[in-house]
């Protein structure tokens, strides 16, 4: 039963560790490590010290910027009523400016203002953060694939906040922050341009998110089966296949006839990931546009299933009347 | 002690009470019927609770009594009958009890009418009661595209009541009262008229009222710089659509395919009868509830001053077919079903408690009685 696991099954506890030197001209790490029953269930039992440096305390900064600014509009647009504040939370939200403005960057404060100057400390905040993680990896001497990864999402973040509002002529195009607005903003946006579904690159960016769930489902299934082998040890196992490995490896291959390696694996998954916004963002991009009627622009290319026509009789009463 | 844990667990115990017990979930079971294609998802769904408990609410009352279409003219045997005069007393005196069983049943009489001289026009109400005959029987002869032969009559909207339970006016979200913040683009708050949604607030305003192009969808695959509608006239078309599928306890499918929402040729018909109902609607609200603003007082209008309207769920109240298609109109065709006097008076000289008689004879010397002629007169001065 030892190995029959959902949870985290280990917490090594020890004296706490503080981290290799850091080089000259590095800040100190900040916060006094301790360990942490909950977090040991989750991950690594110790929390802290943090590196934050002057790029991820001017990324906190601007992003509590925008933060604040989105948050006391979103309690101003309820009169300043802290109940309703809560109550109406994923509700509310800050709008971009109206469309009449196109892309001025000073239009009336309350008319979209606001929406210009968050956007920028979001946009500072996410973009430091990203310099962050680069010379951070860099400190440790590691590659710099998770640096690209959230690239590959501050795409898709700037197609839809910068991009393509530019190409379309006004600010209107971005998404308000909010809750439920955002969603309503991304079902509207959908409806507006004939249905993404038929947009190819939407097709491509779920098959990239579907398959990354089913990649990380089968991944982290077949290493918790093997656990009992050792297999949570991925990088011993790398270097020096252990039995673990091999019976992970056999598992598929005797199921679907081919198996990634231990080092394939996280390729797949990486690449998946990767490709979910890179794909999607060209799909967004691409609407409005390039295309603005994806249905229509299905039909010409075959991609719609034809029905037969169940109502003959209804025609659009407003032709002709 | 670590005292996290309990708070821990009594906050994760309150936000799973208030997302199964505060959400307004439908339990099984409910009924689906398939209305479109095999593997398009159009089905209806109706959910057998709400249903049961929309069937008692929704129940046609029966006529009082049969009149007698013989007999002397109301218009002749009583004063100040000016819609209603080519009914015989009993029809008119029938249908007099009726509307105060379908408005007023527990004001009576006297919500309408001063007791000492019921022919008077001096409470408000009376001079409303007038319009919105004249209004059910344009509903009834101009828009049976929506309304059918099955008709509309006052209880349709009443139910009992003097104000309709559904009715709307101008709402204004507070952010946008003069401060330099709280900028919501006239949304994102709860939308109690749109399903509460966080969709644009004035939809009902855009659409009921004025006429807002409805659609937003281009007719061809690529730009070609005709459809200027952005994604925030979508939203606020869906905000109208949010609306109608509430008041009618409807889905999408009821009316659209959803893989092209815009496409006639895959749409039911359905569709159709709902689009005359929005014209109904907003000639209702232009021509007959904005029309009477100069009577209702005060506190029949909205916070912001403008009178209240009408919605599609003003009659629909939660069925697709109100009062669950039963026709009440059979009965009072003579007075409902028939457009009897089309004559409008000057609103803007009414005086509460002192006007005794609210006619276009009375309030203009100028215009000729004869509705007719008044319309030519009115295009005429409309070029």
């Amino acid at each position: 039963m030892q190995y029959q696991n959902i949870f985290t099954q280990v917490q090594v506890r020890g004296p706490v560790e503080a981290g290799i030197p850091l080089p000259r001209g590095d800040d100190e790490r900040v916060g006094t490590p301790f360990y942490n029953w909950l977090a040991g269930w989750f991950g690594n039992a110790q929390i802290g010290p943090i590196y934050l440096g002057f790029l991820g305390t001017a990324s906190l900064i601007a992003g509590t910027i925008w933060f604040v600014i989105v948050g006391f509009n979103m309690l101003a647009s309820v009169g300043w009523d802290p109940i309703q504040f809560i109550r109406q939370l994923f509700w509310l939200a800050l709008e971009p400016p109206p469309a009449k403005y196109g892309l001025s960057i000073v239009p009336p404060l309350n008319e979209g203002g606001w929406y210009i100057i968050s956007s920028v400390f979001l946009l500072a905040s996410v973009l430091l953060w990203w310099a962050r993680i680069y010379v951070r990896a860099r400190a440790l001497g590691l590659g710099t694939h998770v640096f690209w990864a959230f690239g590959a999402a501050i795409w898709l973040f700037l197609v839809l906040g910068l991009f393509r509002p530019l190409l379309m002529g006004n600010w209107a195009e971005a998404v308000p922050y909010g809750i439920f607005p955002h969603l309503d903003w991304t079902a509207a946006f959908s409806i507006r341009y004939g249905n993404l579904y038929y947009n190819p690159f939407h097709c491509l960016s779920i098959v990239f998110l579907y398959g990354s769930v089913l990649l990380f489902a089968m991944h982290g299934a077949t290493i918790l089966a093997v656990t009992r082998y050792g297999g949570e040890r991925e990088l011993e196992q790398i270097t020096d296949r252990g039995t673990a490995s091999e019976r992970a490896a056999l598992f598929w291959r005797w199921t679907m006839g081919f198996n990634a390696t231990m080092e394939s694996v996280h390729r797949w998954a990486w690449w998946f990931a990767v490709l979910t916004p890179i794909t999607g963002g060209i799909g967004i991009l691409l609407t409005g546009t390039v295309v603005d009627n994806w249905y229509l622009w299905g039909m010409k290319h075959g991609i719609v299933a034809p029905l037969p026509d169940m109502w003959p009789t209804v025609v659009d009463p407003a032709i002709g009347g | 002690m670590k005292l996290w844990i309990p708070f821990a667990a009594a906050a994760g115990v309150f936000v799973g009470a208030a997302i199964i017990f505060g959400a307004d979930w439908d339990l099984p079971p409910v009924d689906t019927d398939q209305i479109g294609y095999r593997g398009t998802g159009m089905y209806h769904t109706l959910d057998r609770e709400d249903q049961a408990a929309l069937r008692l609410a929704n129940v046609a009352p029966e006529p009082l009594y049969e009149a007698d279409p013989e007999g002397d003219r109301a218009g002749e045997f009583y004063e100040n009958v000016q819609v209603l005069g080519d009914l015989s007393t009993d029809e008119f005196n029938l249908f007099m009890a009726s509307i105060t069983e379908w408005v007023s049943p527990v004001q009576g009489c006297a919500y309408c009418h001063n007791e000492e001289n019921l022919a008077s026009d001096e409470v408000y109400t009376k001079v409303v009661a007038r319009r919105m005959i004249q209004m059910t029987q344009t509903v009834n002869v101009d828009w049976q595209a929506h309304v059918a032969e099955t008709g509309v009559t006052c209880y349709t909207c009443h139910q009992g009541q003097p104000v309709p339970a559904n009715v709307w006016s101008r709402n204004l979200v507070p952010g946008e009262k003069g401060t330099a913040l709280g900028w919501s683009g006239g949304q994102n708050i709860v939308n109690e008229t749109a399903g509460n949604t966080s969709l644009p607030i004035n939809a009902l305003e855009s659409y009921l009222l004025e006429d807002k192009p409805i659609r937003v969808h281009s007719l061809t695959a690529l730009p070609n710089g005709e459809n200027t509608a952005t994604t925030k006239e979508t939203e606020e078309t869906w905000g109208l659509m949010m609306h109608m599928s509430e008041s009618l306890g409807a889905n999408c499918m009821t009316c659209h395919n959803s893989r092209a929402f815009n496409d006639w040729d895959q749409s039911p018909p359905q569709r159709v009868t709902a689009w005359h109902g929005i014209r109904m609607a907003r000639e209702i609200n232009q021509t007959y509830m904005t029309g009477l603003a100069p009577v209702f007082p005060d506190n029949r209008k909205g916070p912001e001053g403008d009178v209240l309207k009408v919605s599609c769920a003003t009659c629909h109240n939660g069925v697709q077919k109100p009062l669950y298609g039963v026709s009440m109109l059979r009965e009072f065709v003579d007075s409902l079903g028939t457009k009897t006097n089309t004559d409008v008076p000057d609103y803007t000289t009414y005086k509460p408690g002192e006007t005794t008689t609210m006619s276009p004879a009375n309030t203009t010397s100028i215009e000729p009685l004869n509705g007719a002629i008044g319309e030519d007169t009115a295009l005429a001065s409309a070029d």
